[in-house]
């Protein structure tokens, strides 16, 4: 009988909690506003997204008077571990309990995808930065969802297209094997038909590989014009690494379908130099952008990547707008962000579209040769510009949130 | 391009040829710590943070002292094999006689630690250090095109890694160490210093993982990570074989390396689960390893 009184007791218990736990995540604008930063730690993508995102984060609060709607700005950040899991059951415990309004960095697509569902359920904005699938503007587009920065779109028009329109037309993909990987080499062999190219083969692998020499092995033995590296980070550092060693170079172009900063300046410049590639920012390429960059990097110790400056530059607009709305209402301000254009350092001809892109121009640049090079940072030189509507896909009619 | 059976020779010889040089690298590690089982019985799960130590400290020696790589060749595993003895002396002697978890959980912890130290020093990008200028260059070989660097890294393996074994089952100073770790009270009444043995029998196992450290920071990048990535790898690896097997290890390495270049050919996707997938079948049929003696 005890027994049976204990557990209705408990059962009680339970329900009072999950009533509780259920009421506050409807506790929505709270006036108070509190940033999230998920970011990767000590993994593969650290150097791009890892404590860097939250000094971005916290240089914007900083610069935005560190108070709005009469509150001081909070700032929480965790690491994501690249885990899909961990992410979400962090950003749960974030919006649901914390009080967390919106989540940002956001390295690695399975990790932002995650993350957009937890956020979505709970009516919070999720300002993505440093993944570049397009599938949060696509397939998985909802109306809370905010992609800054680049993606994989933007990569395969900036880089690919002029290469197939120079006439490199036999393409051979090394592509990583996860959605990031899959998502830019589709999207890269659409634009290289289009183009009137043939993509001649492509080998998967996987993430973290430390040695391509038998994938490069296997580009060599296609015949392709053009090898593309559909990877990211230490991975095509590694890819054109082996690509040297075993004279894939001298026989065919390499394409860096998506380099960071930090990448391009691991990669040893005999070899990287001449290399051509999109990017979402560099930080020498005016005034504001330096004036910027030099204060990340007396911070942080090193020159920002582009998710640096699209967190900062995503956080800010995500201020004014609260600001601007006078709350912390996530309908309210995701409108008001769409409505308004962002205006910054990073942000050129840019705007917040209705499916939640944020479509600005992006730089097409080539890495230095050494002897052109004047300090470690200095590592592109700007080709062209390339403008917002561009670059990006258009607007698809499903994905419309206005 | 010559085929047979729908299979393009050419680039079959060619993975072949890849996966005996990953295989060499396999066979290192694996060797140094299938002798520190062997013969300590202890689990060292920081070898793989100590193979990126000596990957790092080959770097940090040309940047800073101008060390070039053939000194570091020789330099870096005595380094990498003095923090060894250190380790042991002052860290893995304590809990000898406990259990074998213990160990285990204290080298686990220590490789966290030093990749931590080492991701928040220079970063998870990774670094380049150049192949030296002796080794530039390559042969073109019917089937594929050979890297100098890539032949020399076989042909040192192979003869460190023999040279080992030789010296482990076929000289007297092998011979005091096997019968040492058999019968630790018996060979000191023999007059012979048995912990010192132990202490430098750890070292030299360490060392080796700082020799394919050196071996490798030309080919691969030189970052913290690299280390985790191979050392699961290795530990399959000396399982298969059969741990504590000296030969045994080699072997499979070298052989594991030339299975995984064959995945890679025909089935890229599973070129790093392969290995794995081997070592339950050899769990299954044989669990002592391939090499190993049934308990």
């Amino acid at each position: 009988m005890k027994t049976v009184r204990k557990s209705i007791a408990s059962a009680i218990t339970t329900g009072v909690i999950a009533t509780a736990l259920s009421m506050n995540s409807f506790a929505v604008a709270d006036g108070k506003v509190k940033l999230g930063i998920l970011a990767d730690m000590g993994g593969t993508y650290a150097d791009i997204c890892g404590k860097g995102c939250v000094t971005a984060a916290e240089m914007a609060i900083e610069d935005f008077g560190g108070k709005v709607l009469g509150n001081k700005i909070e700032l929480v950040s965790a690491d994501s571990q690249l885990k899909p899991d961990i992410a979400s059951s962090i950003a749960r415990k974030w919006v649901e309990n914390e009080g967390v309004d919106t989540i940002g960095g956001l390295v690695s697509s399975a990790v932002s995808g995650a993350v957009s569902k937890v956020n979505v359920d709970n009516k919070k904005i999720t300002l993505i930065s440093g993944s570049a699938s397009n599938t949060f503007t696509t397939k998985t587009c909802n109306p809370y969802n905010v992609h800054w920065t680049y993606n994989v779109v933007a990569l395969a028009n900036g880089t690919v297209k002029p290469m197939v329109e120079s006439g490199k037309k036999n393409w051979f993909f090394i592509t990583a094997d996860y959605s990031f990987g899959h998502a830019l080499e589709s999207v890269a062999s659409k634009v290289i038909k289009e183009k009137g190219g043939k993509v001649v083969g492509h080998v998967r692998a996987p993430l973290g590989t430390t040695d391509f020499s038998s994938y490069v092995l296997q580009a060599q033995a296609s015949g392709a014009d053009v090898v593309a590296l559909a990877n990211a980070g230490n991975d095509t550092v590694n890819a054109l690494k082996a690509a040297t060693e075993f004279g894939l170079t001298e026989q065919m172009d390499i394409a860096g379908l998506l380099v960071f900063t930090q990448n391009a300046q691991a990669m040893d410049p005999a070899v990287a130099s001449g290399m051509r590639l999109t990017t979402g920012f560099y930080w020498d390429i005016d005034d504001k952008a330096r004036d910027w960059s030099q204060r990340f990097e007396q911070r942080h110790g090193g020159i920002p990547s582009m998710i640096h400056a699209g967190v900062y530059s995503a956080t800010t607009h995500y201020l004014n707008s609260v600001k601007a709305v006078g709350s912390d209402d996530s309908d309210k301000v995701i409108k008001h962000m769409k409505q308004t254009k962002p205006d910054d350092f990073f942000s050129r001809n840019a705007q917040l579209r209705a499916d939640g892109r944020m479509v600005h121009d992006m730089l097409y640049v080539e890495i230095k040769k050494q002897s052109e090079r004047k300090n470690k940072g200095d590592i592109y030189n700007v080709i062209k510009v390339i403008p917002g509507e561009e670059a990006y896909n258009p607007i698809q009619a499903s994905c419309n949130f206005s | 391009m010559i085929t047979v059976f729908g299979i393009n020779l050419f680039a079959l010889f060619g993975q072949l040829l890849v996966g005996l040089i990953n295989g060499s690298f396999y066979a290192l590690l694996s060797l140094g710590l299938a002798i520190i089982f062997g013969l300590l019985k202890i689990i060292n799960f920081a070898q793989g943070a100590l193979y990126m130590l000596g990957a790092f400290l080959a770097l940090l020696a040309l940047k800073y002292l101008g060390i070039n790589y053939w000194y570091a060749l020789i330099l870096v595993p005595i380094a990498v094999g003095m923090v060894g003895i250190l380790m042991e002396r002052f860290l893995i002697r304590p809990i000898a006689n406990e259990d074998h978890l213990y160990s285990l959980l204290l080298t686990f912890g220590l490789a966290l630690i030093i990749q931590g130290a080492f991701t928040h020093t220079f970063g998870s990008s990774g670094l380049s250090y150049s192949v030296p200028e002796a080794l530039k260059g390559g042969t073109r070989l019917p089937f594929m095109y050979l890297p100098n660097y890539r032949a020399w890294i076989i042909v040192a393996s192979i003869v460190v890694c023999f040279g080992t074994w030789w010296m482990i089952e076929k000289t007297r100073l092998g011979a005091y160490l096997r019968a040492g770790t058999e019968n630790p009270k018996l060979m000191q009444a023999f007059g012979i210093n048995v912990p010192l043995m132990v202490t430098l029998t750890f070292g030299f196992g360490v060392a080796l993982a700082g020799f394919a450290g050196v071996m490798a920071a030309p080919v691969y990048s030189v970052s913290p990570d690299m280390g985790s990535n191979v050392l699961i790898v290795v530990f399959a690896i000396v399982v298969i074989g059969g741990m504590g097997s000296i030969g045994g290890a080699i072997i499979t390495g070298l052989g594991m390396g030339i299975i995984e270049g064959l995945t890679k050919y025909f089935y890229p996707e599973a070129s790093n689960t392969i290995i794995f997938l081997v070592m339950v079948v050899v769990l299954l049929l044989k669990p002592a390893g391939l090499f190993g003696k049934e308990a």
